[in-house]
């Protein structure tokens, strides 16, 4: 296909982008590993389970992510069906707000959380009356990780619900089935790996965050530290192999995702293949999903 | 019926009575069980991280022999004015130990600590000083001696924002005072700090990460921040680093305040005042000067037997008006700062 001439000019652009990858991403990401493991083994796992603040900030990231991800999911899988299987007046405006939290900066995000919720925002009077905490504790982190996380799952889900379409639905209601059997049996199994996806990417995302967290954590050792601001802190604090420890931690999660979406993708993509295939061959849509599983 | 309306005399019973129990106790040392900790934050700003850690340890150990409490004590450490800000925001601390007297008095300001908080501790709720001094790379290349020598050549100068950071605003204040200090006016004043932030490649919200950006990232030739931050600077640098203490300096006063909304709500006081005390008491002051802040009173301690503390030529805030005309001047919205400063050296 290339000629002579344009071989060369393909070398090079192939030879920048090895370039960026590896400066960008794995000199980086192999730096940590190397930093965090210098010191043995043995003191890497002191340096993470030693410090009581390092593990509850350990235990924290493990608490606020899957929380925020559960409301995503719930929250997407809804938003999807809406957008997905109905036309209404707003709809693509709607559609533009799920991107808000990509567009926000994160630390604007965190202020604004304030705004509502601290001591002085719109519902501080009434959080105080009812001595709820929110901001600068756990449902503040949960709050602001939700909300940077939230594109994450409901982007995902709609081009794959509007790509399958709506007749296995209709054909399960007009056999008499009742919403949450469509739901369970025809619409779920359909998006699985897509909806599998998104949670992936968003969970990845939830243990990253550190912009919004940052100006809701009130910064407590020991109660709102999560991972990503300890290792801010264990680094401003001179001990820097906790800190690349914690840090190791982080990046292992990164590439256990990255291993997870890669096989995420492949199932996705074998069953848009398998999608096609099945449209083509009777004219007529066909449960493939159920059948390849 | 009737064995209905028993039930809900008795429990109205039970929990009038539990709730007696607590306010009796919240008037005594406080909290409300008197075999759970007794938990206290203390809301700090960015370099007393290692100091605040040492003073816990024996502060706990003290309030258990005297009042047979256990003290749970949590930190919290970032730039003065955000940490201000976030107490105003609902951070619960029971005590705040900030950097400069404006953010403790928008805390009062603000409702949450009585207005008469600079009286209610010794020298102006002012347990420990510190000076404003200069780090320097290893053999000092640059040759900076004083400070004249921080805009000469192409020295470039690290420092915290002063906006944010109560570092920020004593090494912008040094760096003013210095020249007033010398015979100069206010006009000579301006010019010298105009030129010294054109030489401030970063300006970090707080003085630790302002630290780490010098020591850490290895970026500027100088240092401008507090004397015990310097120390710890240097001890981590392995050789790397050195103090150069200036001609003249100004001398920083970090107040204290018992935050009086949140440790009446929390009956936290009886703790969070003797907590703040302590910083006064013998042990207190010996841990204040091991991590070099110059404990106030006669006879400070040293920070190791046989150190003296070298000597500066000290002025305060007096000599730039006091904090109330200051902190607006200089660094109120389009006060002298905002009118100086070209972000990215200009």
């Amino acid at each position: 296909m290339s000629t002579d001439a344009s071989r060369p000019i393909a070398a090079l652009l192939i030879a920048a982008a090895v370039a960026i990858v590896g400066v960008l991403i794995v000199v980086p990401l192999v730096a940590v590993f190397a930093e965090a493991l210098a010191p043995g083994v043995a003191a890497w796992w002191r340096a993470l389970t030693d410090d009581p603040d390092t593990r509850h900030a350990i235990w924290l990231s493990l608490t606020v992510a899957p929380v925020a991800v559960a409301i995503n999911t719930v929250f997407g899988v809804a938003a999807a069906w809406l957008v997905a299987r109905f036309r209404f007046p707003g709809r693509s405006l709607l559609i533009s707000f799920f991107d808000v939290p990509f567009s926000v900066s994160p630390v604007v995000a965190g202020l604004a959380l304030v705004l509502i919720f601290g001591r002085q925002g719109l519902l501080g009077p009434t959080l105080a009356w009812l001595d709820w905490k929110v901001i600068f504790s756990w449902p503040g982190l949960v709050l602001a990780t939700t909300f940077v996380t939230l594109p994450l799952v409901v982007r995902e889900l709609i081009p794959v619900m509007e790509a399958i379409g709506p007749d296995e639905e209709m054909a399960a209601v007009s056999l008499g089935a009742n919403g949450w059997q469509v739901f369970w049996r025809v619409t779920l199994p359909n998006i699985r790996w897509a909806l599998l996806h998104g949670i992936v990417l968003a969970n990845a995302r939830a243990m990253g965050e550190f912009g919004a967290v940052y100006v809701v954590s009130g910064h407590i050792a020991g109660a709102t530290d999560t991972m990503p601001l300890r290792v801010e802190k264990l680094f401003q604090e001179y001990r820097q192999p906790a800190s690349m420890a914690v840090a190791s931690v982080l990046a292992g999660l990164a590439l256990v995702t990255l291993v997870a979406k890669f096989v995420i993708e492949h199932r996705l993509a074998t069953e848009a293949r398998d999608l096609e295939r099945a449209r083509s061959a009777d004219g007529t849509t066909h449960d493939a999903t159920l059948e390849a599983a | 019926m009737s064995r209905l309306l028993a039930l809900v005399a008795l429990g109205l019973a039970i929990v009038s009575t539990a709730g007696g129990c607590s306010g009796r106790s919240r008037d005594a040392i406080g909290g409300t069980d008197a075999t759970t900790a007794i938990e206290l934050l203390n809301v700090s700003y960015d370099p007393t991280r290692e100091l605040y850690r040492d003073i816990n340890q024996v502060f706990v150990r003290h309030y258990a022999e005297e009042h047979g409490r256990a003290v749970d004590i949590k930190q919290s450490h970032a730039a003065s004015g955000s940490q201000a800000r976030a107490v105003i925001d609902g951070l619960e601390a029971d005590v705040i130990t900030l950097a400069v007297w404006p953010d403790v008095e928008a805390v009062a300001k603000a409702g949450l600590v009585r207005s008469d908080w600079g009286k209610r501790f010794d020298n102006q709720s002012v347990p420990y000083h510190s000076v404003v001094v200069f780090v320097v790379r290893k053999g000092n290349p640059k040759g900076i001696k004083d400070w004249p020598d921080l805009v000469k050549g192409d020295v470039s100068i690290i420092t915290p924002n002063p906006k944010t950071s109560g570092n920020g605003k004593y090494s912008f204040l040094a760096a003013w005072g210095s020249v007033l200090a010398t015979g100069g006016g206010e006009d000579d004043a301006k010019a010298f700090v105009t030129e010294l932030y054109r030489r401030t490649p970063v300006l970090d919200t707080g003085a630790r990460a302002a630290t780490a950006t010098f020591s850490q990232k290895g970026i500027g030739d100088v240092h401008l921040t507090f004397e015990n931050e310097a120390h710890l600077e240097v001890d981590e640098s392995g050789g790397q680093l050195e103090i150069v203490y200036p001609s003249r300096s100004i001398r920083v006063d970090p107040p204290v305040a018992v935050v009086d909304t949140n440790v009446d709500k929390k009956g936290t006081r009886h703790a969070a005042e003797a907590y703040l005390g302590f910083l006064y008491s013998p042990e207190g002051r010996a841990i204040i000067a091991k991590h070099h802040y110059r404990p106030w009173g006669e006879n400070p301690p040293t920070p190791a037997v046989g150190e003296a503390w070298p000597a500066v030529v000290m002025f305060d805030i007096s000599l730039l008006g006091g904090w109330e005309a200051a902190a607006p001047m200089f660094f109120g919205e389009g006060g002298v700062f905002d009118a100086i400063y070209q972000p990215n050296g200009g």
